[in-house]
């Protein structure tokens, strides 16, 4: 009986045109775009490194952790700890902003909302990431601020509170989508288990859903805050260039990021000691992003409830 | 169809009352009539897709998760209509305790498994706790084998030591009545052999009702058995009655492996 279609002399016409060439060579490109990012971030680390070292070994430490910052000043400064705690604090504040808010968005999203509520919700809420951090500089110069004034009277234009809050805005939707994306993971039986031991929804949620997802939802947050930690506009355009060191955050204060914003666009000559700071602040980013995830798969790890 | 209907009031636990059921358009079960009874074994067996799980998950109302169910009837358990508005649902499954087809165990250690329900519903005391632990592992028959080890975690037990797990964390809250949807479908002949063992030993203090898809699971042990079928019972009666002389031909044909 013939077949209208003659596949296997199709398949023995066509087996000898596929290339073995191809199937050597194509994984070797695919290393190579691996090897990109691999290449950059060595690439980028030494240069942090060998430029910071110049920096450090023109300015003794004693000097690097002083809260004293005054790099234009004739008899400049460089203490860092200024940079620092104008880091972490607004850190902290967007933290206290995007972890309840965002925890609670995802909480209501995996376990509570409708299906077609959360196809809905998820997306719009995925559209605040998408806004460029500029605006939201802008949204916390010309917005929040004036706003917290009226509760703060005494709260600078330039302050860490707002461009703080703004951030903690801006990262409620990570924090709520990857935490969502966790507990929505959590196997159905494990919930129905709870359920029928006569758990409530919130009782699910707290003692079921939540422990199980742990591990991903802290991962949401450490992203989150070094997200937060690297943060560069918002900062920039909310708290200011004051080199204070202070803890008043009704006051302005200067980020690491804005930093290295202000001394890039100004005038600091190649070769001086206030350029080669820039680098010394980058790396000490870095550190902290570094050390950041790396208390993040402690953590994970540590917690991970496996199922 | 219904056997000794109403002349032993008292030991009726569950009286189920024209019950239906939709998912939707899709009805899935029709008007249902049975009596499940005190400290007895009843088995509901049927194809897939006859409705035998979601009539024991209508039991404890866990149907009620999914959001297009509709029911119309009545359950009365212990004389009290399930569905009635002053039934609290979390009350209803505190009595009314359920094991599922795959092991379910919390991603937790043994022991906070077995006291999750306890602890949920407001025991604090540690001594209590182990006590409850210990006395629920000993009724699922699983103590001898984790009493050293209840602080690792659940998922390191084989299958068949997790179901028997869940078993001891529905025990945990001292229920009256255990519904087991397929318990043993997931696991190896021989732990399925435990538990049908179990399932004999808890029936002195417990009334069960097991939904399976083995017939021989069904004759072995259980006292009464529900046939349905696309949504129908079919017939309901003694088990040695419904495997040996079946009243319907369907019943018959299911049984002796003509269909399903």
């Amino acid at each position: 009986m013939d077949k209208a279609v003659n596949v296997r002399d199709i398949i023995k016409k066509n087996i000898k045109s596929k290339k073995n060439v191809t199937e050597k060579i194509m994984p070797k490109v695919f290393l190579l775009s691996a090897s990109i990012s691999i290449l950059t971030t060595v690439g980028i680390v030494m240069t942090l490194i060998f430029d910071s070292y110049r920096f450090f070994s023109k300015v003794p430490l004693r000097e690097v952790f002083s809260t004293r910052l005054a790099p234009l000043n004739a008899n400049p400064s460089f203490g860092i700890l200024p940079l620092i705690n104008g880091t972490i604090l607004t850190s902290l504040i967007a933290m206290c902003v995007a972890i309840p808010v965002g925890l609670t968005a995802a909480m209501y999203l995996s376990e509570f909302a409708s299906e077609k509520r959360r196809k809905t919700l998820k997306p719009i809420m995925e559209v605040l990431a998408g806004i460029p951090t500029i605006v939201y500089g802008f949204f916390a110069y010309s917005f929040v601020t004036p706003l917290l004034m009226r509760i703060i009277p005494s709260l600078g234009a330039k302050n860490a509170l707002s461009p703080g809050i703004v951030m903690g805005i801006m990262i409620i939707p990570m924090v709520a989508s990857l935490s969502e994306d966790a507990m929505s993971s959590v196997p159905n039986s494990m919930r129905e288990g709870a359920f029928a031991l006569g758990a409530t929804k919130l009782e699910v949620t707290f003692k079921v859903v939540i422990p199980a997802a742990i591990s991903g939802i802290v991962a949401s947050f450490v992203l989150a805050i070094s997200r937060a930690i690297g943060e560069t506009m918002i900062v920039t355009i909310g708290s200011g260039s004051s080199k204070n060191f202070t803890f008043d955050i009704t006051e302005s204060m200067q980020t690491m990021t804005a930093y290295i914003v202000e001394f890039t666009s100004g005038d600091a000559g190649i070769g001086t000691t206030g350029y080669y700071s820039l680098y010394a602040v980058g790396l000490i980013l870095f550190l902290f992003t570094l050390v950041m995830n790396l208390i993040a798969q402690y953590i994970s790890h540590k917690y991970r409830e496996e199922y | 169809m219904l056997t000794n209907g109403g002349n032993m009031q008292s030991k009726v636990v569950y009286s189920v009352e024209n019950l239906n059921l939709w998912y939707g358009n899709d009805q899935a079960l029709r008007d249902i009539n049975l009596k499940i009874e005190k400290n007895e074994v009843t088995a509901i067996i049927g194809p897939s897709g006859c409705g035998k799980s979601t009539f024991i998950k209508t039991l404890n109302r866990m149907v009620d998760n999914i959001p297009i169910v509709r029911t119309s009837g009545k359950i009365f358990y212990h004389g009290t209509d399930i569905f009635d508005k002053s039934v609290r649902l979390e009350e209803l499954r505190t009595t009314v305790g359920m094991v599922f087809q795959k092991p379910n165990p919390f991603p937790k250690s043994i022991f906070e498994n077995v006291v999750y329900g306890p602890k949920i519903h407001g025991i604090r005391n540690k001594k209590q706790l182990m006590q409850i632990a210990e006395e629920s592992l000993k009724s699922a028959a699983l103590w001898d084998e984790v009493k050293d080890r209840l602080n690792d975690n659940a998922y390191g037990l084989s299958g068949g030591q997790q179901q028997r797990l869940c078993i001891a964390r529905s025990l945990a809250i001292q229920p009256d009545v255990l519904l087991m949807d397929e318990p043993t479908s997931a696991l190896d002949p021989i732990a399925t052999n435990k538990i049908e063992e179990l399932i004999d030993e808890l029936k002195n203090n417990y009334t069960i009702a097991i939904v399976t898809h083995s017939m021989q699971q069904a004759a072995r042990i259980s006292d009464k058995t529900a046939f349905f079928l696309m949504g129908e019972l079919i017939e309901f009666g003694d088990t040695k009655k419904i495997f040996t002389t079946p009243e319907d031909k369907r019943t018959e044909d299911y049984i002796t492996g003509r269909f399903g």
